[in-house]
């Protein structure tokens, strides 16, 4: 029993972050059916928004010690916080709750860059095969992964937590099991919560304003909600640049789990198009679901008992794509697709 | 009007004599070289392969550092570095043989098609008389079996599987870094003592040649002493969260996680163990406790806090006191502002290694090359008297057991050295079962 909630927690974690991005990569084809394969980017930029920002607050000023020396025989060099010399204690609380201002940091950039992707190239593409709408974002999404890591480096750079979320609870004896048995880390708690208010804030966006029912006229029937006097496309743009918001808070958030580095896009990418499709393309809810699906389903496949189960297979990195061609074979437009959504 | 006309005898005799002077400068030129890419009078090249980007890149780039600063010490400028502690005297700062070195550079990737692709453009199109570098023993496997077939030295850089030298080991290729048995052997009498014989061990291991060879090495050196393994787990490489195989160890009965992960495997999932708050947990009345065989200071970077308290081992540490570490650090240190790894330090030490053997071979032949490295016994590189054992082309030196310093004062100062392993602790006969299979082979010079 524990272990079978200790699996769900997983799942919902992993599920999280599918359904956050997928959320995203679903939005911008149900509005402007494009097929962005730079979705992943995103995540990735929004997680070094992250880095950026927690550089920012630790560029310390060099003082060169009088007395002190480095192991090879030069003066020792002694970094001190900027923000700290400044603001004392308030400075140092900063530096620590670094993660919750990058999402303050994110919002902006993530617009400013999705909104840059979309009218400097996508919008380009728009009339064009989706073959050549995978290619240039496909290329796009190396450039940017190769200028990450110009800048960066290769190896990840790690974010710790707030010290405040840093451990883990006791979610068994809350839940009076037995203590010690299922022990869950804080900020992958805290990450499902943000996800879930995230998604939540979406649909309500979508669902309460004008704005949203535009947007969803729009997604209906493109056509007749511009013969309205409505520009569409601009709605759209601006949907484009949410989705890359949403995807880079996303990213930002996910740093304390999984240090950055620059292929974290493209670890995500692939398995958030598998999300997307087994959702139904263009269905938001769908995402959504599948999202919270596959993770669940990919934390059981890795577990011990399953691999036992299956004399010694392993299937957890391809669980994933099994149920993928099952659904696919079953509901041909995924679980919640739509009919005429990339259909000829 | 010319009255010549061509007949059946003129054509096979005018054949025969253009075939032969087609043929001629080929012959010449087959004797005129004793093995592929002999050097010149005026210079000699070298082949840095290391990984240029892929997920070790930062370890590249720091073995690429202590290669640049070999090559600007065997040319005679700098401090000299390690050249001055070494225990063989033979090199001078005039090159190597009187050459000057020269080095061209590729990039692994960390993938083995790539390692072997640009260790193939630097033989065949820049002339390296020798390959070095790589931060993967499956690249370095790779590489050591194409220098093999192409009749060039291969000094291996960071490779820490047994089967480079053991089930895979060439003629042509040499190890400086130690290896899976020898982390094993060193750490295993430690961790006992520390936490008790009384332990049982739960393995995640990455699912490569490295991983299995690790694995293996740690459940006989951890079950000679008395620890029980209740389960290992292999985990595939591309894995970036380790939650879902991290969370069935906290019921598994295990009172130790054993991560045979290297590079980002081993900071996700070092990450997401302590996230799952298995160092503050109590299992079977004990402390859980987590260990990482294989350390390495760019990789603890990467895991930040996590790495406090943990276990593991290495080849060679910033923090050692000899004249030979001592040298090299302070010369590195001025260079580049930095300490050197472990990786930069067995990359150094492999060219000086190479250049040593040439001068006192008297020759770049390979074989020659090869012979003078057989056996030999040398001292004054930082890890004391070390064997270049003839039977493996393995190394034979003192271990560092380290752990994760509790209270670091620079992004450098992670780990500090618990025990220096005697080399006698973790010597085997070239036959132990960990590394059978495969035989050196024959030199082969190549041409």
């Amino acid at each position: 029993m524990d272990a079978f909630l200790l699996q769900i927690l997983n799942g919902l974690d992993k599920g999280s972050a599918y359904a956050l991005i997928a959320l995203g990569l679903t939005l911008i084809f149900g509005t402007l059916g494009v097929v962005n394969f730079a979705h992943g980017a995103l995540f990735m930029i929004g997680a070094f928004c992250t880095v950026v920002l927690n550089s920012l607050f630790t560029l310390t000023k060099v003082t060169i010690s009088a007395t002190e020396k480095t192991p090879w025989g030069t003066p020792l060099e002694i970094h001190t916080p900027y923000v700290q010399l400044w603001f004392g204690d308030i400075g140092a609380t900063m530096i620590d709750y670094s993660v919750f201002w990058s999402l303050l940091f994110a919002i902006p950039v993530m617009l400013i860059v999705g909104v840059a992707m979309e009218r400097g190239l996508i919008k380009h593409f728009y009339k064009r095969p989706h073959a050549d709408q995978i290619l240039v974002t496909f290329g796009l999404a190396i450039v940017l992964q190769e200028i990450i890591k110009q800048i960066f480096g290769a190896n990840p750079i790690p974010q710790p937590a707030p010290d405040a979320f840093v451990g883990s609870i006791d979610i068994g004896a809350m839940l009076g099991m037995a203590q010690n048995t299922v022990i869950y880390p804080i900020w992958r708690l805290i990450y499902f919560l943000f996800s879930a208010i995230v998604i939540g804030g979406v649909f309500a966006f979508l669902q309460y304003t004008t704005f949203g029912m535009v947007v969803r006229a729009g997604m209906a029937d493109r056509e007749t909600v511009g013969l309205l006097g409505i520009n569409i496309d601009r709605r759209f743009t601006a949907m484009f640049g949410l989705a890359a918001v949403v995807t880079g808070l996303a990213g930002a958030m996910y740093t304390p789990i999984l240090s950055p580095n620059y292929h974290m896009g493209m670890d995500f990418l692939v398995l958030c198009f598998v999300v997307v499709v087994v959702g139904g393309m263009g269905s938001l809810t769908g995402a959504v679901a599948a999202g919270f699906l596959l993770g669940i389903l990919e934390s059981f496949a890795s577990m011990p008992a399953v691999k036992e189960f299956l004399l010694g297979f392993s299937i957890d990195q391809v669980i994933i794509y099994l149920v993928a061609v099952i659904i696919l074979l079953v509901r041909p437009r995924g679980l919640m697709g739509r009919k005429g959504v990339m259909e000829t | 009007m010319s009255n010549y006309k061509l007949n059946r005898r003129k054509f096979l005799k005018g054949s025969t004599v253009l075939g032969a002077g087609l043929v001629a400068p080929t012959i010449f030129t087959r004797s005129a070289s004793a093995y592929t890419n002999e050097p010149g009078k005026g210079s000699v090249v070298l082949g840095f392969n290391v990984p240029q980007s892929g997920p070790y890149a930062d370890e590249g780039a720091d073995e690429l550092r202590a290669y640049k600063l070999a090559v600007k010490h065997l040319n005679g400028e700098g401090d000299g570095g390690m050249m001055s502690t070494f225990s063989s005297q033979a090199l001078n700062g005039t090159g190597i043989l009187g050459r000057k070195v020269e080095y061209v550079t590729g990039d692994t990737q960390t993938k083995s098609d790539a390692a072997r692709a640009s260790a193939r453009a630097m033989i065949e199109k820049d002339g390296a008389i020798m390959i070095t570098g790589g931060s993967s023993s499956g690249v370095a496997i790779a590489v050591q079996s194409l220098c093999q077939d192409a009749g060039i030295i291969f000094m291996a850089g960071l490779t820490h599987s047994n089967d480079t030298t053991g089930k895979d080991k060439k003629a042509n290729g040499f190890r400086h870094f130690f290896n899976a048995y020898m982390s094993a052997q060193a750490l295993a009498p430690v961790l006992v003592e520390h936490y008790g014989a009384d332990r049982k061990a739960y393995h995640l291991t990455a699912d490569y040649t490295w991983g299995w060879t690790q694995e293996a090495s740690m459940i006989q050196a951890t079950e000679a002493l008395g620890w029980k393994t209740v389960k290992t787990v292999r985990t595939p490489l591309s894995a970036t969260d380790f939650s879902s195989y991290i969370a069935p160890v906290t019921n598994s009965g295990a009172d130790v996680l054993i991560l045979n992960h290297y590079g980002s495997n081993m900071v996700n999932s070092l990450t997401n163990a302590v996230q799952f708050g298995l160092k503050n947990k109590m299992v079977n009345g004990k402390q859980f406790e987590i260990v990482v065989p294989l350390y390495s200071r760019l990789m603890a970077q990467g895991a930040g806090d996590a790495v406090k308290g943990i276990f593991g081992s290495t080849n060679w540490h910033w923090s050692l006191k000899d004249a030979g570490s001592k040298a090299f650090v302070d010369s590195f240190g001025k260079e580049y502002g930095r300490p050197p790894s472990q990786a930069a330090q067995t990359c150094y030490a492999q060219t000086l290694l190479y250049a040593d053997a040439c001068q006192r071979a008297g020759s770049f032949n390979p074989c020659d090359v090869g012979a003078a490295l057989e056996g030999f016994e040398f001292d004054g590189l930082g890890n004391g008297k070390t064997l270049y054992r003839a039977a493996d082309h393995q190394c034979f030196k003192d271990v560092l057991v380290v752990k994760g310093k509790e209270n670091p004062t620079s992004d450098f100062d992670l780990l500090e050295v618990v025990q220096i392993t005697p080399v006698e602790k973790v010597i085997y006969e070239p036959d132990n079962p960990m590394f059978a299979g495969g035989s050196l082979g024959k030199c082969n010079p190549g041409v």
